[in-house]
This record gives structure tokens, sequence and C-alpha cells, in this order.
């Protein structure tokens, strides 16, 4: 697999920020990814697509130990983030800030617009000016001009494209290295998602993005690098088991995909 | 014909269902304006006969019904209730939210399948059962505690009172509260731990807000409860209206004057007997009053998410 090389930006830093090996999850007993090892290029757009079923949002929720909040889940093999180890013992909290997430559904807070930003960088004790971290939140957010003259409306009084686009703001405020997006456009208009996409291309500069999407077109669009999961054909037991089958550049993953699973997916032959 | 045409009557049936139902939700307008229009008119009545003024009665600061003349000032037991409602919300507020947020946040899912039916069994005790509970238990307790500090507890104390009617309405506050708070969507707990929320701060801070409306709602229904209990408070806090802050002497509430009336030999159509009626209006009054300023905090505090 090949690994893009560092970015400028990035300087000296190793070049992979989020890497699983032999990463399995659990429901309770039912195996829901098996043995999945995959290595998160820096600064890039990281697209997960596949079926239905195929473990793509529980493994973007392995990344911030999301699924800690799940009775029954648990996890076998390694998670690291920056070359640390973070599926063992650590404080998931601490993790969190450094690595962000936005949700299928936007979910603002039933604050105003200004609390909602405000929110995750006050508990996490932000002691720069907060006014100016809000304004700048939503101008990288691609927000500000629509909202400056009513900061102190609730969030719930826009639009849905503008709700995501708050909570992509909210998750910027706390200043994270990594944003995952679990399916941010599936609620979303075409043009509100058009929105979203110039956004994540121009964020991609600072911050590393793993995207979970079910749209082929929007994987081709946004991304840098694909990975495309699968159902495991050997798991018979009913239960959905995912594996990855593909991780490659997007462009030869659409164009020429090594893995026949690959192909027969984004051919739309099955899935 | 496959589909066979839909029979008439269907709509005659429709129209019936909504009046039935209409009359369902038309009696306790019904039962409202009739309970007000009793205690309006009788209460009329008790001025006439009482030969006393409104102000004597709602700032007269001595109850004597069987003085010569008699006394209907109505503050000792108003003073009375309000102690009531008082220490018991100071009780069962505090408790019963945290239970809540312990129930729908920290609790794992079979501790709360053992906890929540249990709270819920506390609201299924007869209230006299309490007053027995007070008398009983919690006077002869509060005195092994109180007694040695050089405090003379009465038998009938209002702190005993404020206990059980505390630990009473508990299940009221926590059993509301944690179904709305169980209730706030999960996509905000995930979107503030998102951000690096610790689960104390989701819960105070986000689950909290968002059911705040609902949680009010549960303060103001326990309250209005402490408010109207009467069997507990007439065994635990006995029938001596005056107007004091000491909890440990005996008091009287506008309910345990209503029994005491009730139950005494006063004769139909006196002014001793019509006084139960502007007591029971003085009541409604409070409760109708609880009601409005929970409105106006709702409306103040409300997070809504939906």
């Amino acid at each position: 697999m090949d690994r893009p090389a560092a970015t400028v930006a990035s300087g000296r830093l190793d070049p992979v920020v989020l890497a699983t090996k032999a990463l399995s999850v659990w429901y309770g007993s039912t195996l829901a990814l098996r043995e999945i090892t995959i290595a998160i290029p820096r600064n890039k757009i990281t697209a997960l697509i596949g079926p239905s079923g195929c473990g793509k949002s529980t493994l973007l929720r392995c990344f911030n130990r999301m699924n800690d909040l799940i009775q029954g889940a648990r996890m076998k093999g390694d998670v690291t983030f920056d070359g640390e180890l973070i599926s063992g013992e650590i404080d998931p909290v601490v993790l969190r800030r450094r690595i962000g997430m936005v949700f299928q559904k936007p979910n603002p807070f039933p604050k105003s617009i200004y609390n909602n930003v405000a929110w995750g960088a006050r508990i996490n004790g932000y002691r720069g000016d907060m006014d100016d971290l809000v304004e700048r939140s939503l101008r990288r957010a691609a927000l500000w001009d629509e909202v400056k003259n009513k900061l102190h409306h609730s969030g719930l009084d826009l639009s849905g494209g503008q709700q995501q686009r708050l909570c992509i703001a909210r998750t910027l405020a706390v200043e994270p290295e990594v944003i995952l997006m679990d399916e941010p456009c599936s609620a979303l208009d075409p043009i509100s998602t058009a929105r979203v996409e110039d956004l994540m291309d121009d964020l991609k500069n600072d911050y590393t993005i793993v995207i979970v999407t079910h749209n082929m077109q929007q994987a081709r669009r946004v991304s840098d690098m694909t990975a495309c999961l699968m159902l495991d054909e050997a798991a018979s037991d009913g239960h959905r088991t995912g594996i990855l089958a593909e991780f490659s550049p997007t462009d030869l993953l659409f164009t020429n995909p090594k893995d026949p699973r690959t192909e027969a997916y984004i051919t739309g032959r099955i899935g | 014909m496959r589909w066979p045409r839909r029979p008439r009557y269907l709509a005659w049936l429709e129209s019936g269902v909504s009046a039935l139902l209409f009359l369902c939700a038309f009696v306790t307008v019904l039962t409202t304006i009739g309970i007000v229009a009793v205690l309006g008119v009788q209460t009329v009545g008790f001025f006439r006969i009482a030969r006393i003024g409104i102000t004597d009665f709602l700032f007269g600061v001595v109850l004597k019904p069987d003085a010569r003349p008699p006394l209907f000032g109505v503050v000792p037991i108003f003073w009375g209730t309000m102690i009531v409602a008082i220490g018991s919300s100071m009780i069962a507020l505090p408790i019963g939210l945290l239970s809540a947020i312990y129930l729908s946040e920290y609790a794992p899912r079979k501790a709360r399948a053992i906890l929540k039916p249990t709270l819920e069994l506390l609201a299924g005790v007869p209230t006299i059962v309490y007053g027995y509970f007070a008398l009983m238990l919690v006077t002869p307790v509060l005195r092994a505690l109180l007694e040695p500090l050089g405090l003379r507890v009465e038998t009938f104390n209002a702190l005993s009172a404020c206990v059980v009617v505390g630990v009473m309405i508990i299940p009221l506050v926590s059993s509301l509260s944690e179904d709305v708070l169980s209730s706030v969507p999960r996509g905000l707990r995930e979107a503030a731990y998102g951000l690096g929320a610790t689960k104390f701060e989701v819960s105070t801070r986000v689950v909290l807000p968002a059911g705040l409306s609902g949680v009010l709602a549960s303060f103001i229904l326990a309250i209005s409860r402490a408010v109207g209990e009467t069997m507990a408070v007439v065994l635990a806090a006995g029938m001596r209206p005056q107007i004091t802050l000491n909890p440990l002497t005996s008091i009287e509430t506008m309910t345990t004057y209503i029994v005491q009336v009730i139950g005494g030999e006063a004769s139909y159509g006196t002014a001793k007997y019509l006084s139960l009626f502007a007591v029971g209006l003085s009541l409604f009054a409070v409760t109708l009053v609880l009601n409005i300023i929970s409105g106006l905090i709702l409306r103040h505090f409300r997070e809504a998410y939906q």
C-alpha cells in the first residue's frame, strides 16, 4: 500500500496520523469488523465506502472511542493516533477533543448559534477571546456571513445544511487534529451537500478528514484515499461482519480496482 | 370488484368518535368549573355569615374558629402549608433530580431495571402509612438526635412532616424527570461526547437543559402534591395553627384545618363549617399560582430540541 508523502504543511510529522492493526470489533457476541489494518494519511481526505452494515461507521467510531458509549461493544487489536496507542486504557475524553466528529443527522445543541460553537471550547477550558474563536470557527465553516446577525438565535432555527455547517464549526472550535465525518451529507439537499464538500476540500490543508459515505460520487469528488469495506462472505452465521477489501488512492480505486469485490461494488453490481 | 366501496356510515362513525373524545376532554373542564363555582358560592356565604372582611381572612394572623367572636385569619395555616411545602421540597427536589440523572445517564441497564420500579413503588404507599411512619419512626429518631443537643421535639412537629412528605414526593420528581431526561435524543449526547465532554458535563450541561421544561414540571407537580398532602401531615405535624419558624413544634396546614373542621362538631351552615370552603378556595388559588409560575419559568428556560 502506498503511503503518500507528508505535505509541506505537516513538516517532519509522520505522514500517518491514524492507524489500525488487526482491529476487530464486537457488539456483544456479534463480530462487526474483522482484522482491519489501515493507515490514514495526514492532511488528506480518506473516504470509507462499502455496502450497508459492513462496519464503516463502526470503524470510524473506533478512532475517537465513540463505541465506548455502546454497551457490549469491545475491540481487539491496536489503534494508534500519532504513533500513540489509543485502543487501550486511555481517557477517551482527552482523545475526543483532538479527534472531532460530525454526525449523520445535524445535531446542534438546543442553544444559541454562539453557544453551540462556544460550548466545546468552554468545557475544554479555552482561555482566549471567545467571541474571536466563535467568529473564526464560523468563518472557517463558511457559515459566518449567514449567521453573523443572529448569533443569539437558536441553532435549531437554521436550515439542515446550515445546521450541519454549524456542527462543523462547533467541531473546529475545539481545534482538533482530525475530523471524523459519519455520512455528513446524507440528510442534506444537493446544494447544501456541495457547500459541505467545498468546505471539506478547504479544510484538508489543516486537518485530516475521514468520511464515511454511501455516495460513491461523493467519495470520488472529495477524497484522496478510499477504503472499500465489504461483507465477509465467509461469515455465514446470519450476522454481518465487515472486512477491508481495498485501500488505495481514490483515482486508482475507481478506475482500476485491484479487488474484484471492489469492482463489483463500485460498478453497482453489489451493495 | 377487488376494492369494495367503503360504507357510508364510516364518516358518521368518525364524527361520532370525535364528539365522544371531545366530551371526555370536556368532563375535566366541567369538573373544574363545578369545583370553583361551589367553592365560590359557599365562600361568599362564609363571608356573609362570619361577618368578616376579605382582608381579615387573608391577612388575619389568628385562627380561632371557636373563640367568641371567632377569628378566621388564614395566615397561620397558610404559613404551615408553606413550611411543609418548602421543607419537603428541600428534601425531594435535589434527591429526586439527582436520582433521575443517575438513572438516566449513569446507571447500568440492570441497576435501572431494579431501581426505577422500586422508586415508583414509594409513590404507591398510602399516605396515611407515611403518617404512621412519621409518628412511630421519624419523630423518635429526631428526638434521639436532637434532644441530646438540648432541643425539645414535640410529638407532633413540622420537621417530621417535611421529612415524610419529602420522601413521599421523591418518586414524582425522579420518575417524571428520568422519563424526560432519557427521551433527550442520543444525538445530542454524542455531539457533546464528541467534543470531549465528560459524562458529568454531558448530563448537566446538555441533557438537563434540554429536558429542563419537563424537570421543572415534575418539580411543580411535586410541590403541588406537598401543598395538598393531608393525612400524613395530620399525623406528623398535628393541628396547632401557629406562625413559627421552629420546625420542632406542631403546626397546622390548610388541608389539615379542613380535616379538623369536617371531623369536628361544626354544624351545617355555621361560619366555622363554611370557613372550610374559603380555605379550600385559597388552597385552589395557591395551586393555580404555582402552575402560573411554572408556566413563566418554562418560557424563560426552555431549550426545545424539536
